[in-house]
């Protein structure tokens, strides 16, 4: 805009500019598309490698495009491996766990966000490091302590740590939230006479609802793809959740040993993410926005 | 909530009179109820089990049997007499040397190209970030897939241009590498990209505008206004990037099972496997210890070394 005056000693140039400007262009794009194309490869590749033989996999050159598409290596995989079993289990870990997660971590990031108490920097401050243990730490103790309740081989210990704040990651991510909402609003309702929760609950999280979304999408993927926990704590295979399932499916321990499989492995793998794809595009808004916030305001 | 509706009338003149001060009170009780559940968890499943371990890396315990105190022999075993201790560290050391400036270049690429208002950047941007919200588990099989040497796109398209493709995940050369690729791949286009790209979104055009007039070509504005502004996320994301590349271990244990001839026996799994397969808990957590004050020590380095490259707005 201040530019306007110097662009008249820039007016011989201005054609080779433009020529320079075209080939940056073109240079971004075919930056863009190639880096697009290298991400997805692996994707598309188990995609078609879902719907053709084995027989087609293993040809050279590689078949790029599936000519009859087997959907019958979906159904196979259900037939073979209690894969409705491993979906349903992953449904209610993800579930009980995320609510757990979300509404505690929601209270706690409130807590930090909102009031000053003694000793609450520190407290937060302590909370934040956690994210520095390494997670093998922490869970020797925890599966020692686990297994003294009796519940290894149950989805306890893959739901009842969320109940209890959630973790440093989701507390910020909410305490960032929350310190945007102006403090007007707070002292209007309390001098309305809302009570603390009700401010929280009918005032704060009501204009939160993105933070609520992001934390929500985020901690549906963590409880979805971890693999960690359900590998330490569940032993039967009717307890196992899909990433285990695939896994024991893969070695052999469930479904087929002899026959190769790759072809019902892809399929496996891919109903393992379809619902993942499907969340992130209804809610791809709510979870950029939730990861830029935690990563910007420090 | 009920004794929130009943005070309503009662309410409002008490607090008007009462000053700020006196306030003060009961808020800090509130304050102190709404962080309790993290309290509790803090003190539940990282405390508790920091201190726990701490006791446990002193004692010779395989869970059947009650933990019997040894002393230090846990610690002198790691550092003098395990075979893979050393080794492991190497290895972590190696799969983060690769996997994090790689990884961090790339995620910086990928949010310049989106930040550039191309056509189809909704597209682009979605396609770099699938791969990051691919479940670990799939994500590995997707790979193992194509690094598979015979048959595997890779190879195949390797061999095109006249290369040998090595046996990447099945060779002792290739298989941590071959990690390091998994691992790039799964996290370039990530949470790492989109908070660079919320960086580059804060910087001000005029900036830009005001290098150009001054004859600055994209490269010089790139080295000369984005890297110095954006140095803060740059260090914020690195230090996440590192303390996330020393856990690796779920590619481990799917792709390669440490192998081939321990090319891949990383830390994390060496601790995995001694925790939960030889019950070896008092060593194990020992190990936990020392990892974790690795962990520590690099990043307090890094807060460091902060100062002699990281930017701050105003700060100078």
């Amino acid at each position: 805009m201040a530019a306007t005056p110097i662009t008249t000693p820039r007016a011989p140039g201005a054609g080779s500019a433009r020529i320079g400007r075209l080939i940056g262009r073109t240079l971004l794009y075919l930056a863009a598309i190639s880096l697009a194309v290298v991400f997805s490869i692996p994707t598309y590749w188990a995609v078609t490698g879902s719907f053709k033989t084995v027989a087609e996999i293993q040809q050279i050159p590689p078949i790029w495009i599936p000519e009859t598409w087997h959907w019958e290596n979906y159904k196979r995989v259900w037939e073979l491996v209690p894969f409705a079993r491993f979906f349903a289990n992953t449904v209610i870990i993800t579930v009980a766990a995320g609510i757990g997660q979300v509404f505690t971590s929601a209270l706690v990031g409130y807590g930090f966000a909102r009031y000053r108490f003694r000793g609450s920097g520190v407290l937060f401050m302590l909370i934040l490091c956690t994210i520095m243990f390494p997670a093998e730490l922490t869970l020797i103790p925890t599966f020692i302590g686990f297994r003294e309740l009796g519940w290894i081989d149950t989805f306890w210990p893959l739901i009842v740590p969320y109940w209890f704040g959630g973790g440093a990651f989701f507390i910020f991510l909410f305490r960032q939230f929350f310190m945007t909402v102006p403090g007007e609003i707070l002292e209007a309702a309390r001098l309305d006479g809302a009570g603390h929760f009700r401010i929280f609950w009918q005032i704060v999280a009501p204009i939160t609802k993105p933070a609520f979304a992001a934390a929500g999408i985020i901690s549906f993927l963590n409880h979805w793809n971890d693999f960690l926990n359900p590998l330490i704590f569940l032993n039967s295979t009717s307890k196992y959740t899909l990433a285990l399932g695939i896994t024991a499916f893969d070695t052999g321990t469930v479904g087929i040993v002899s026959e190769p499989r790759d072809h019902l492995l892809m399929a496996a793998t891919v109903m393992m993410t379809l619902p993942i794809v499907i969340v992130f595009f209804f809610a791809q808004k709510y979870f950029i926005q939730g990861i830029a916030t935690t990563g910007l305001k420090g | 909530m009920a004794d929130a509706v009943l005070s309503t009338s009662s309410r409002p003149a008490t607090q008007i009179q009462s000053p700020p001060k006196k306030r003060k009170g009961p808020r800090d009780g509130a304050g102190m109820l709404f962080v309790l559940p993290g309290v509790l968890g803090l003190l539940l499943f990282s405390a508790g089990p920091l201190a726990a371990a701490f006791y446990l890396s002193f004692t010779s315990y395989d869970i059947l049997n009650a933990p019997q105190w040894i002393g230090f022999d846990n610690y002198t075993r790691a550092f003098t007499s395990d075979d893979q201790f050393w080794p492991s560290i190497r290895r972590t050391f190696l799969y983060v040397l690769m996997e994090v400036p790689i990884g961090i270049v790339l995620s910086l690429l990928l949010a310049v190209l989106l930040n550039q208002n191309l056509k189809g950047t909704r597209l682009f941007r979605t396609l770099f970030f699938l791969p990051s919200i691919t479940p670990a588990v799939a994500a590995i099989f997707f790979w193992i897939w194509m690094f598979n040497p015979y048959f595997g796109p890779i190879n195949y398209g390797l061999g095109e241009i006249g290369i040998w493709g090595p046996d990447w995940l099945q060779s002792t050369d290739w298989a941590l590498p071959s990690l390091a690729i998994i691992g790039v791949w799964a996290s370039a286009g990530g949470t790492r990209m989109v908070i660079f790209l919320a960086g580059l979104q804060g910087i001000p055009q005029d900036l830009y505008d005001a290098a150009s007039i001054d004859g600055a070509g994209p490269w010089q504005r790139f080295i000369n206004i984005t890297v110095p502004l954006l140095s803060p996320t740059i260090f914020f994301v690195t230090v996440l990037s590192i303390i996330n590349a020393l856990k690796v271990f779920t590619a481990v244990y799917i792709g390669t099972d440490g192998g081939p001839a321990y090319a891949t026996w990383v830390f994390g799994f060496h601790l995995f496997k001694q925790a939960f397969q030889f019950f070896q808990m008092g060593y194990a957590s020992a190990l936990g210890w020392i990892f974790f004050v690795v962990i520590l020590a690099f990043t307090l380095i890094q807060f460091r070394l902060q100062s002699k490259w990281v930017h701050y707005e105003g700060a100078d």
